[in-house]
């Protein structure tokens, strides 16, 4: 059971070092799925079947598959590969390199404080997952359907086709009524009657 | 009778303040009789009281008339109150007297000027000013009177203010009096810290307790005091506005810078004559600076071709020998050149403001002549009013007082011989350059022609002036003419006499003696050179020792250039360095911190979504390290 | 996609805590992050059509019109 965490882990670190470093877009996905499912294999080794079955389906499979589609549909060619090598210059990542290493400072430090904490070897299963789940967080549950109802809706609006042009909202009144948020209006579609 | 003193003062402040609210709303005439009678109201008072004072014998004779407390905080509480005794009764009896004529005088010489009520205005506040620095009897209330004359000075010499260099005079007379008057209130303060009170009877009698006489206490207080004086009385050092504050119009000439203003530091030294007896170098410093300063006063008066600022000049030189007076301890002596001078200098100012207008505004001697056919009065009067000046024997006031401060100079026991010499030689001046004026003026070749003469409201005060500066002295007879000396025996009421007095070589007749030489000498020389041979002046001032001599005295000997110089340039300098002021680049640094914390601040709304992401990362950072470790 | 590596990074963390209490707390709450990545990801990504529509490039800096 070890020997399969640090393996797992050290994919999974690998893993995510190559997401962060590679050029092109989809080169990076395709190891963010690898890295996610590494950590769906370490969740099985820490007794969270479930959360592992969980990781995979829903992780690796809808989220990941929609980013892969949103970046096909994007259709970035070597110009992109070209600005991200640019990118990927070390005075660009030294500073959060640096944030980040303060971070894992702290982090170290407070484990260093909480002391070792041992390894789960019992599982904890579906059941009682799914009995905790509309037992006492009934309610989280729900705001998380709220919540998922609101993305919805708002995925479907901005994904829309026919959009405003930036230079119509910048020439017409609209910029200028102090109103939220207003930057989309809603649509029968076409241009602002008001530019 | 004696109650009615506050009423002197108060008048003319309250027609000052009555003029300045409504004066541009009544009629020119309106303005002249509040004007005038405001004066007429305080003399006539003045007279009664002279009559009631001499009449009672008052106790210290003196009277004090308290009015109120006017500020009382931690043992200090001057009041407003007023000292009438024999010198103060003198002072502002002449004072009122010859202030009523010249605001009778100006009623008319000031008609076609603008700002007519503006100016009896002022006049009236100077008045008022002036009586309540001559009756205080606390140095508080003197120094509000003495700021009050300099004030009133300032505004009268730039009267005419549309004319930028009248503003200039203004100033510069103000900046230099305000040298002395900060000298004073130092004094005030030395004196009120020692010892405790500012009223001068108390204080004087309380320096004389405290502090032995020769002590280092009375000479710095005595100094200081001096300094005031000598700023206010345009003496040396501080002599270089009185010429420029000719600028202004002649009866202010009249009143202000001939008869009265100056005469308040001569006053001020009168008044506190304890204090300067008890500091015997600082009264020596008192009479070497009256010396000095008649003789330049006269040397300088004799080349200048302005008539006013031969008088301004002449002022100055007098003053000196009142100075001169008080330094060798002859206080009552020196009073009494004041009363006679405030006759005959009034006059000439006024027969020489008929002359000016009478010339269409022309003040150039040289450009005068032949006018004692023309304007016979202001002849007549400039005439008397110059013999006095100079001294003719016996028939003129200023005979009297100047014989009594030279006798006096030689025969007190702070006198000397270089004293005497130096008052003798400025007889000599004195007559040189006044019959200069006379001879160059109402004497020869009518140069330009005269365009307006007086009425009667000039008319009056030039008689009756004229009749002063004839009879005043005739209060006071030296022992070989008459023995009467009346007016001295008054002032010893107030003043101390003068002491042991030594004659040796010379008595007081023989003292006379010379003085009425040097004033025929000074005479004669005039009349040889502005009369008859005017071409030997040219020779004389044609050669290059001559010309020398003849800019350095016309300069005032030079002052206003050291002052420029040693004062004036290194201040510029100094501005010009400091432009943009040390003391602002502190608060505008502020500013402009805040300024550069702005533009630093503003370059992080930059709109870039990696930025703010960036840092609400560190942001986090720094408060889990912030909840971790503190 | 480097915020779905960190919010699976904290859900990892918090499972590995459920774990070590025997609770099923842990899971319960990987679950709901599990749903609020969902939900960014779908508004996020359809945000980033928008953004590629507009400026024609991936770059956020050239979205700087807010800046003053």
């Amino acid at each position: 059971m070890d020997a399969m965490f640090y393996v797992a882990a050290a994919v999974a670190i690998l893993a995510t070092v190559m997401v962060i470093t590679r050029l092109n877009a989809v080169h990076a996905l395709l190891y963010l799925i690898v890295s996610l499912l590494s950590v769906a294999v370490i969740f099985y080794t820490l007794g969270a079947p479930f959360i592992a079955a969980l990781e995979v389906i829903i992780y690796a499979g809808a989220i990941m598959v929609l980013f892969v589609f949103v970046v096909m549909m994007l259709n970035l060619g070597p110009k992109t590969t070209e600005m991200e090598r640019m990118w990927l210059v070390p005075r660009m990542w030294i500073g959060p390199c640096i944030l980040s290493a303060i971070l894992i400072a702290e982090v170290a430090y407070l484990l260093s404080r909480a002391g070792v904490a041992g390894k789960g070897t019992f599982s904890v299963g579906p059941k009682k997952v799914g009995m905790t789940l509309f037992g006492p967080y009934l309610i989280g549950v729900e705001l998380a359907s709220m919540l998922l109802l609101g993305a919805l809706v708002g995925a479907y609006h901005l994904g829309k086709r026919e959009r405003l042009e930036i230079q119509d909202v910048v020439d017409s009144d609209a910029t200028r009524i102090a109103s939220g948020g207003d930057l989309v209006r809603p649509g029968v579609g076409g241009p602002s009657r008001a530019a | 009778m004696l109650r009615l003193l506050w009423l002197i003062p108060a008048i003319p402040f309250a027609s000052s303040i009555v003029l300045a609210l409504v004066g541009a709303r009544i009629s020119k005439k309106i303005a002249a009789i509040i004007g005038v009678a405001s004066i007429a109201t305080s003399t006539v008072i003045s007279i009664l009281l002279t009559w009631s004072f001499l009449g009672s014998s008052l106790p210290k004779n003196s009277y004090t008339q308290v009015l109120w407390t006017w500020i009382n905080v931690a043992g200090f509480h001057p009041r407003i109150a007023f000292y009438l005794d024999a010198l103060s009764l003198v002072m502002i009896l002449v004072v009122t007297f010859v202030s009523f004529l010249i605001h009778l005088y100006s009623a008319e010489s000031m008609l076609e000027s603008e700002g007519y009520s503006r100016f009896f205005a002022y006049m009236n506040l100077f008045v008022a000013s002036m009586v309540t620095l001559l009756l205080a009897d606390n140095l508080l209330l003197l120094y509000l009177g003495w700021e009050g004359v300099g004030l009133c000075s300032y505004l009268l010499i730039g009267f005419w203010y549309s004319d930028f260099k009248n503003g200039l005079a203004a100033r510069k007379a103000f900046i230099v009096t305000r040298i002395g008057d900060t000298a004073m209130i130092v004094g005030l303060f030395l004196l009120f810290q020692h010892l405790g009170t500012l009223h001068i009877q108390e204080l004087m009698r309380r320096a004389t307790e405290q502090w032995p006489a020769g002590s280092a206490l009375p000479i710095a207080a005595a100094a200081l005091l001096l300094g005031g004086a000598v700023g206010k009385s345009a003496q040396l050092p501080l002599q270089t506005w009185l010429p420029d504050a000719m600028a202004g119009p002649t009866p202010t000439s009249a009143l202000i810078h001939a008869a009265t203003m100056v005469t308040a530091g001569v006053y001020l030294i009168a008044r506190t004559h304890v204090l300067f007896t008890l500091a015997p170098p600082v009264q020596l410093a008192v009479a070497i600076i009256g010396a000095a300063t008649l003789l330049l006063g006269g040397c300088s008066a004799l080349t200048q071709p302005d008539i006013k600022r031969v008088l301004a000049y002449s002022t100055v030189s007098q003053i000196g020998y009142m100075f001169l007076a008080l330094g060798v301890g002859a206080w009552a002596a020196g009073i009494f050149h004041f009363m006679t001078h405030a006759f005959f200098k009034s006059l000439l100012f006024l027969s020489a403001g008929v002359v000016i207008d009478a010339m269409h505004d022309e003040h150039n001697i040289f450009k005068m002549g032949g006018l004692r056919k023309e304007l016979p009065l202001a002849f007549v009067a400039f005439l008397v009013a110059g013999c006095s000046l100079a001294g003719l024997p016996l028939i003129t006031a200023g005979f009297y007082s100047k014989g009594l401060i030279l006798s006096e100079a030689w025969s007190s026991p702070q006198g000397s011989a270089i004293l005497w010499l130096a008052g003798v030689v400025g007889v000599f001046l004195t007559a040189l350059y006044i019959f200069r004026v006379i001879f160059l003026v109402f004497f020869g070749e009518p140069k330009t022609p005269v365009t307006k003469r007086p009425a009667y409201k000039i008319k009056i005060p030039l008689v009756v002036l004229t009749v002063l500066s004839v009879v005043g002295g005739f209060v006071n007879l030296p022992p070989v003419l008459g023995d009467e000396p009346w007016f001295t025996r008054l002032l010893h009421t107030a003043l101390p006499s003068v002491g042991q007095e030594h004659f040796g070589l010379l008595t007081e007749v023989r003292s006379e003696e010379f003085i009425t030489l040097a004033f025929l000498v000074g005479l004669g020389l005039a009349y040889v050179l502005y009369h008859r041979r005017r071409q030997w002046v040219e020779v004389l001032v044609g050669n290059r020792a001559g010309k020398a001599l003849h800019e350095f005295w016309f300069s005032g000997w030079g002052f206003d250039w050291y002052y420029d110089k040693l004062v004036v340039q290194p201040v510029m300098w100094f501005a010009r360095v400091d432009k943009s002021d040390a003391v602002d680049t502190f608060y505008n640094g502020v500013a402009d911190l805040n300024k550069l914390l702005y533009r630093g601040l503003r370059r992080t709304e930059n709109g870039q979504v990696r930025w703010y992401a960036a840092s609400i990362a560190a942001g986090t950072v720094v408060f889990v390290a912030i909840a971790l470790f503190l | 996609m480097s915020i779905e590596v960190m919010l699976n990074a904290a859900g990892l963390a918090f499972v590995v805590a459920g774990a070590h209490w025997w609770q099923p707390d842990g899971q319960v709450i990987f679950i709901f992050i599990l749903a609020t990545a969902a939900a960014e990801v779908s508004v996020g990504l359809a945000l980033l059509l928008q953004f590629h529509h507009q400026n024609k490039s991936l770059d956020a800096d050239a979205a700087s019109q807010m800046r003053g």
